[in-house]
């Protein structure tokens, strides 16, 4: 398979090299419409970036392609500098290290706090490995800690469906970083929160940020500002700027598409 | 990966024992399985009374409360699947009836020489046909160990195939309930063709011994009792282990929200594959414990009315609750012995109404009603059962 | 003027003005002169049949049958039903019929009532089976003279089964005067049918020549006699001839191997069409409305009961039974679809497996109710005359009218159907409703009202199909189990929420399970059709046409 280059995976791996996510000439369409026209982007170990863009300039879309939820027709996604995203299916990318928190705030309703974050904690993940699983006192700490670390403890044994919109998002980041992955795809963390919910998520996300790589979708500037990072503009499905937030704000076209209106 | 194995395994404390014991000795357990022991022993007692007893229990009533037993089995494995994974089947009853077609095959080649053509091998209905010889799949069904081994590998093998396919493309909700209903109605078309080799419409009946003991005897009928109450705790237990391990919760996690379960890493085909797989084999052995108690079985049991009755009786006894999947079945099957006798024509009208009540106004069933009412003097258990309920109706998509 | 009158009327119209024209041509001028002459040739024969030999008798039918008289082919006919009978006391020719005691006997020539007379008075004329064949080469002579030009492909047609010798020359004759092209053709292949028998090698030849190609079962059998001595068993004339046959039958074994893949596609499109109206109502409540109807079987199986209510209440006039029953099952299954709605599924909206029970129990209670107000039993429903019979293409095919006019019925639905939903303001609001409801809300439109009409539409569109289905089908409480999981079955295969794959999946699937027929039988074609879809959908759970994007993924 070779992209609309000719470049071979072997030979974009060699471009890949000491990336944490390489993306180049996506190409994702429903029916005619290009949600990803050629979309390409490169994550360093260790860097977090913030996405803006419009509705419908392909931003979850990215983040299914990236988590195997969808196939791009064109282009190559590779993860950690070789490993080709587009052959393996949502559970096997999770595996590798790749973690998505969703737009809406996605937790197992019917389970606890606990529950859920035991759910999340990095394991062996087949049917029969479970099915005999025991938890241990080093699990039972890290879940302690990422509890006080979500600010969740005394929630722990609450129904996750009881929680504040919040808290589900919290506690969504804390199952994200229970998995210990490599790379975390973070879809409008801050949405539905307060100003002072926001600002605390923001920090949590730069704490997390020092051992991870992460990806951030968001919509509210303020956030991007707290978060201080280099930002990638996405319009019609590829990138439209790339810079710190202060450049891609006095770029024009960017301002003409977004930050303009 | 391997990295993560480790470090499962160095920060585990194995402690199965508690993980088993706590199946068997939670005050839910301890209720369910003494229940199911005190009728079990208290039948059997009454049926050695003398029939001018009072409390004398006819030996035609062991049989049918072992009938019910067997449903309550099937209930139970309904229940595993869609109460805890999401799966609504529409086709256990299949899995039923091959368990009870393989038992049956077995309780055929006891009969022997003693059918009405008195042929040596062929059951009398071969013979009717003209056949000349076994077909290849009757080998080995004289032969009581493989038999009961087909009672389990059976149904387990079409629902591991049947399973591969659709969870492996995702086939999920309505869809895959449409399609295994279809797989039953394809099932009872093909039984009923007598090209098939299982007795076509008349299905294998005329059984005469079960090891070799007299089918009709007082002993045998109490023992097959005696057989569904045991299979149906030790399949309580079996499903009470699956549900509280951390595999339960998975299975949970999967009905409620399958996608999020997948981007956690969790193949969850492989969990839907093993889980109905496993409530196949155990609608397996509750056919097959069936067929020497009611003495036939014949391709109605493939029907799709059948196979939808069953998930009526979980619903009415509370899925999601596997105490609840065997109020259903004995309160809907004792009801329907009443009707069908004390008045044929509402029968229906009744199970119709009971689908549309239970959906509507029962969503947790007669177990989460009873549980809600008594639950009020347990102020927490009444909101989480609830919450589960929501949960549970909106997670179905 | 009834309903079949109409129709058979129109089609037949044409051939009786043309038959009239040949008729007027053929009489005119030849009157008079003749008709004297032909009634002596007449009764010199008559008294010959009184005779004990039968050659007399026989030479007695030749002389009548090409006496020319109009009276012949009755009297004729008489002889072959045994009507025909002579009285003793004056050998006088009568025919008699059966009376209370002994036969009314009436003059043959004159058609006089001769009154009743006793057993003894009157003797039948008898014949044998020398005669019975000489009397079916004479009638059928007559008969190709016969003014109505169907009676004479049927006498030319009957010639053709049973070729002798002798009817050459009235073949020629009659040859000369037609002028229909039909008959005319027939008469052709019963010409060569007596030429392949009789005349030189050559003209043999030529005959086969002519019959192969034909689609006539008379003409196969006389060509597979010809054939049988295509081994060499005969003369060289023969086996030179046979071989020709031989060849003309196997040209005409592939020609009827063709019709019989068009009548297979015409068999499976005919069932494509009774899956397709039996599911079309499905694809509206559960493909565009996403609700899954269980009780969609009922809905078929009452608009049957509707048909056999509407044909109770109108028994003299069963022609047009069918034209009331469909609006009325339309109305009937229509409004119960609504109140359904209103009253059960409105409230589950978004919980499928929920809907899936509930309605199912409905079903259920639909069947009881239906089994407590009729009876368990099937009912019997008529089916109109117009709809019976075939319409015969040629000896290897003929096309039933019922599955006809259900191919034609389920387009016309279909058409209507597609109609209503491109072109009609509820359409266009049922469109935007399950695109996206909140949107439609919100731009004034009733969505609550919208869901009811659609699940009403739905449900009615069922009914029609069960008009449709009680032609076909026993009409009984069980009729609508009978056609859910197909009903289903068609709709996911086709894609969900795609009218035009309800279409395309209806029909493939009707002529698959046609094409595996033969070969399988019908209920195991039925299985493996069934194992197929169950792979396919598998393959593809959005079915054959299934819309893409990330909106029906979510």
């Amino acid at each position: 398979m070779t992209n609309r280059k000719g470049v071979t995976p072997h030979e974009a791996a060699k471009v890949a090299d000491g990336s944490m996510l390489y993306l180049d000439g996506v190409t994702v369409s429903f029916d005619g419409f290009k949600a990803l026209n050629s979309l390409s982007m490169i994550i360093k170990p260790g860097e977090m970036r913030a996405i803006i863009g419009p509705n419908g300039a392909g931003k979850t879309t990215m983040m299914d392609v990236i988590t195997g939820k969808t196939r791009p027709d064109l282009g190559d996604v590779l993860f950690d500098g070789g490993v080709d995203l587009t052959k393996h299916d949502e559970a096997a990318i999770a595996s590798m290290g790749i973690g998505r928190k969703f737009q809406k705030p996605t937790v197992f309703e019917s389970h606890s706090v606990y529950d859920n974050l035991i759910l999340a904690l990095k394991q062996n993940r087949t049917a029969r490995a479970t099915l005999f699983a025991m938890t241990g006192k080093a699990d039972e700490d890290r879940i302690n800690e990422l509890l006080e670390l979500t600010r969740l403890t005394a929630q722990r044994d609450l129904l996750a469906a009881n929680l504040s919109h919040g808290q589900k998002q919290w506690l969504e980041i804390g199952m994200l970083l229970a998995q210990d992955p490599r790379l975390l795809l973070v879809d409008e963390p801050a949405a539905g929160m307060t100003d002072a919910e926001t600002a605390e998520t923001a920090v949590l996300l730069k704490e997390i940020a020092k051992s991870h790589s992460v990806v951030v979708v968001e919509h509210d500037m303020d956030f991007v500002r707290d978060l201080d990072v280099r930002v990638t503009v996405l319009h019609e499905g590829s990138v439209l700027a790339e810079g710190t937030l202060d450049q891609v704000s006095s770029n024009d076209r960017v301002i003409e598409v977004y930050l303009g209106r | 990966m391997a990295k993560a194995e480790t470090m499962t395994e160095a920060n585990t404390t194995p402690r199965y024992s508690s993980w088993v014991l706590s199946a068997l000795t939670d005050r839910t357990s301890v209720s369910v399985l003494g229940a199911i022991g005190a009728l079990a022993i208290a039948c059997v007692l009454l049926n050695q009374l003398p029939e001018s007893s009072a409390f004398h229990v006819p030996t035609y009533m062991i049989s049918l409360f072992g009938k019910y037993l067997c449903y309550a089995v099937l209930a139970l494995s309904v229940d595993l699947v869609w109460g805890y994974c999401g799966i609504l089947s529409l086709g256990h009853g299949a899995f039923f009836a091959l368990g009870g077609y393989a038992m049956g095959m077995y309780l055929m080649r006891q009969i022997g020489d003693r059918g009405v053509y008195g042929h040596p091998i062929l059951p009398d209905f071969m013979v009717f046909l003209n056949w000349e010889e076994l077909p290849w799949y009757w080998y080995g069904f004289d032969f009581f160990p493989f038999a009961m081994l087909m009672v389990v590998v059976a149904p387990g093998a079409l629902a591991f195939v049947f399973g591969w396919f659709a969870f492996r493309s995702r086939v999920t909700g309505v869809y895959l309930s449409i399609i295994t209903q279809a797989m039953t109605y394809a099932l009872m078309l093909a039984f009923f063709q007598n090209d098939m080799g299982f007795g076509g419409n008349n299905g294998l009946t005329d059984f005469k011994d079960l090891m070799g003991f007299d089918l009709r005897s007082d002993g045998v009928r109490n023992w097959l009792f005696l057989s569904s109450a045991a299979t149906l705790a030790i399949g309580y237990i079996l499903c009470r282990l699956v549900t509280t391990s951390r595999m339960g919760k998975v299975l949970i996690a999967i009905r409620d929200a399958e996608s999020r379960a997948r981007f956690l890493g969790y193949r969850v085909e492989y969990y839907k594959l093993f889980v109905f797989t496993l409530s196949a084999m155990l609608a397996g052995v509750a056919g097959a414990l069936y067929v020497p108690q009611v003495g036939i079985i014949n391709p109605g049991e493939f029907a799709p009315l059948i196979s939808i009755e069953i998930v009526i009786w979980v619903a009415l006894g509370g899925r999601g609750y596997l105490y609840g999947a065997i109020v259903g079945a004995l309160v809907v099957n004792i009801a329907k012995s009443y009707f069908t006798v004390a008045f044929p024509e509402i029968w229906l009208f009744f199970l119709g109404g009971l689908f549309v009540l239970v959906t509507l106004f029962m969503p947790r069933g007669i177990v989460g009603l009873v549980g809600e009412t008594i639950g009020s003097a347990y102020g927490s258990m009444k909101g989480s059962a609830r919450r589960r309920a929501e949960a549970m109706g909106g997670a179905d998509d | 003027m009834s309903v079949a009158a109409l129709i058979s009327s129109l089609r037949t119209g044409l051939v009786t003005a043309l038959a009239a024209l040949v008729l007027a041509i053929c009489v005119t001028g030849t009157a008079g002169a003749q008709d004297a002459a032909s009634e002596d040739a007449l009764k010199a024969a008559l008294p010959k049949l009184t005779e004990r030999s039968f050659d007399v008798k026989g030479q007695a039918i030749k002389d009548i049958s090409t006496s020319g008289d109009p009276r012949a082919l009755d009297l004729l006919l008489a002889i072959q039903e045994g009507d025909l009978y002579y009285r003793k006391s004056d050998d006088l020719i009568v025919y008699a019929a059966d009376a209370e005691s002994g036969y009314d006997i009436k003059d043959a020539l004159t058609g006089e009532d001769l009154g009743n007379v006793g057993k003894r008075k009157v003797k039948k004329i008898s014949i044998n089976n020398q005669l019975r064949s000489i009397l079916k080469g004479a009638i059928g002579s007559l008969e190709l003279m016969s003014p109505n030009p169907d009676q004479r492909v049927a006498a030319a047609r009957a010639m053709l089964s049973n070729p002798t010798a002798d009817a050459m020359p009235i073949l020629l004759t009659a040859l000369e005067k037609e002028t229909d092209p039909a008959v005319r053709d027939m008469l052709d292949l019963a010409k060569a049918a007596l030429e392949a028998s009789i005349g030189s090698v050559e003209d043999r030849l030529a005959a086969v020549e002519i019959m192969a190609g034909s689609m006539n079962p008379d003409v196969w059998a006389i060509l597979g006699r010809l054939a049988a001595k295509s081994d060499g068993s005969g003369s060289e004339d023969e086996t030179t001839v046979g071989k020709a046959a031989q060849q003309a039958l196997n040209e005409i074994e592939g020609q009827k191997q063709v019709f019989a893949l068009v009548e297979t596609v015409y068999f499976g499109l005919s069932l494509g069409a009774v899956l397709l109206l039996a599911a079309v109502g499905l694809a509206i409540t559960f493909g565009v409305m996403g609700v899954i109807n269980m009780a969609h079987g009922e809905m078929l199986m009452i608009g049957a009961y509707v048909t056999f209510v509407v044909q109770q209440l109108m028994p003299n006039h069963i022609e047009y039974s069918l034209f009331v029953a469909i609006p009325a099952a339309f109305v009937v299954t229509g409004l119960i679809g609504i109140g359904l709605e209103r009253s059960v599924i409105r409230v589950l909206y978004g919980r499928p497996l929920e809907t899936l029970l509930a309605t199912f129990g409905i079903s259920l209670f639909l069947q009881q109710t239906v089994r407590s107000v009729f009876s368990p039993l099937n009912q019997p429903v008529t089916t109109p005359e117009w709809m019976s019979g075939f319409y015969e293409v040629n000896g290897a095919l003929s096309l039933t009218y019922n599955r006809l006019y259900i191919i034609l019925f389920c387009l016309i639905v279909f058409a209507a159907l597609l109609l209503l939903l491109r072109k009609t303001p509820l359409g266009l609001q049922m469109r935007a409703v399950t695109q996206n409801r909140a949107m439609a809300s919100s731009m004034g439109i009733r969505t609550g009202w919208v869901d009811a009409m659609t699940f009403g539409l739905g449900s009615g569109v069922a009914g029609i199909g069960g008009v449709a289905l009680s032609q076909l089908t026993n009409v009984g409480p069980n009729l609508g189990q009978a056609y859910i999981i197909d009903s289903f079955m068609v709709v996911v295969f086709g894609g969900v929420g795609n009218l035009w794959g309800t279409f395309v999946g209806a029909m493939s699937l009707g002529v698959a399970n046609k094409f595996l027929e033969p070969f399988t039988g019908a209920v195991v074609a039925k299985i493996i059709v069934l194992v197929l879809i169950i792979l396919f959908i598998q393959r593809r759970p959005r079915g054959l046409f299934a819309l893409k994007g990330r909106s029906v993924e979510g």
